[in-house]
């Protein structure tokens, strides 16, 4: 299977795994390179340092191509930075902001800048400056979330820029991927749906919340803030929904969030923590190797595109 | 149509807001409610209206609507 998304990266499926911060560490980054796709680090939360030892568990776990998703309101961003750079990663994806400002140096370097946006502004703006390739992400996925759905986002950016897009938020199956190649992406990216693998090192709890989960089980919070996330509804969720309508100050809204992903993915606190994920949640079942995964994302793939062929046939 | 009033009727028409409140002393942020994709969009608008370019680097310190109507004049002269 090529598009200009597996040629770009050098993968063999255009299958992004999304860089879930305590959650997407060296195993399944390396499982998902392994297995023909590109696994993502979640650099969030990490000194530059941890970041180095968790590439170097990655390389040595893999010689396939893997990256970095660098959340650019980290506080150890600058660190960060300088460790992909030294370490030459070959991919880096950002959010959280406008990396503008570091594609020149990551250029020279041959690190292959990938930005996630939110928005068309932002997705034409980047690719001015020599951007090869956007990663749109809607509304339905998890964590920090734009406002837009990927249904709609996704054939904005496509009509809007030349360089290939890669959809994400809200893909759980290869049903979901062949939609977002019809609205003309040549490669997703999936967060959720490998958090319930066997080389997750998230903690099980946080598996077992999201197989539970259902259609509706994801809230979005903070959006009064500025900076809305989207996770399983638990008494954090819950605590969030009455400060937010007390009308509480920002300060005190976010400062209840701060530490609350660890909680939940390194702890298993569930309950207090933040469970981080898409609302693909409902349609997954079942934890399974990453290479399960990956295999049935593309036979499901390739069955829809036969069962749309037989729409046109009929 | 002088500067100033194409940057209000630009941010008049991206941030639905009334003219009125468009000041030059008006923040994007804190008065005008915009956030940081709106932010990009009017950049981008303001570009393609007086034909210059904003480099990030510059776009970072246009916090009110009179920085910009500032920038965007000495962009033109």
């Amino acid at each position: 299977m090529r598009t200009r998304v597996t040629e770009l990266l050098g993968i063999q499926y255009p299958i992004l795994q999304g860089g879930m911060a305590w959650v997407a560490t060296a195993p399944l980054v390396a499982a998902v390179s392994e297995a023909g796709g590109l696994g993502i680090i979640g650099s969030g939360g990490m000194t530059g340092e941890e970041l180095r030892e968790e590439i170097r568990r990655v390389r040595s776990l893999t010689d396939k191509p893997f990256g970095v998703n660098l959340m650019l309101l980290s506080p150890h961003i600058e660190d960060q930075i300088r460790v992909v750079k030294e370490e030459r990663v070959p991919v880096v994806t950002t959010g959280a902001g406008n990396p503008g400002p570091l594609v020149e140096d990551f250029t020279r370097l041959g690190i292959l800048l990938i930005p996630v946006v939110a928005s068309v502004a932002l997705a034409k703006r980047l690719e001015r400056y020599g951007i090869q390739a956007i990663i749109a992400e809607g509304n339905e996925s998890g964590g920090h979330v734009g406002e837009i759905s990927t249904l709609c986002l996704v054939p904005q950016v496509v009509d809007a820029v030349r360089i290939p897009v890669i959809a994400a938020g809200g893909i759980g199956d290869g049903r979901g991927m062949a939609a977002c190649f019809a609205l003309g992406a040549e490669g997703v990216q999936l967060g959720t749906r490998f958090i319930c693998t066997e080389e997750c090192e998230v903690h099980p709890a946080y598996k077992e919340a999201i197989l539970k989960a259902h259609d509706r089980a994801t809230v979005v919070t903070g959006l009064s803030t500025g900076h809305p996330v989207r996770c399983l509804r638990n008494r954090l969720t819950r605590k969030f929904e009455e400060l937010e309508f007390s009308g509480a100050p920002r300060e005190e809204i976010e400062s209840l969030g701060v530490g609350k992903l660890r909680e939940a993915a390194v702890c298993g606190n569930v309950e207090e923590g933040s469970v981080m994920c898409g609302q693909v949640a409902g349609l997954i079942r079942e934890i399974k190797p990453v290479r399960e995964v990956i295999a049935d994302i593309l036979r499901e793939f390739w069955d829809t595109l036969d069962r749309l062929q037989k729409v046109r046939n009929s | 149509m002088d500067v100033f009033s194409k940057v209000k009727e630009i941010i008049v028409d991206q941030l639905g807001v009334d003219e009125e409140d468009v000041t030059p002393d008006a923040s994007f942020i804190d008065d005008l409610g915009a956030d940081s994709l709106d932010i990009v969009e009017l950049i981008m608008a303001f570009e393609e209206e007086f034909d210059i370019e904003i480099p990030d680097e510059d776009a970072e310190k246009i916090t009110t609507v009179g920085e910009a109507v500032e920038y965007i004049e000495s962009k033109l002269s």
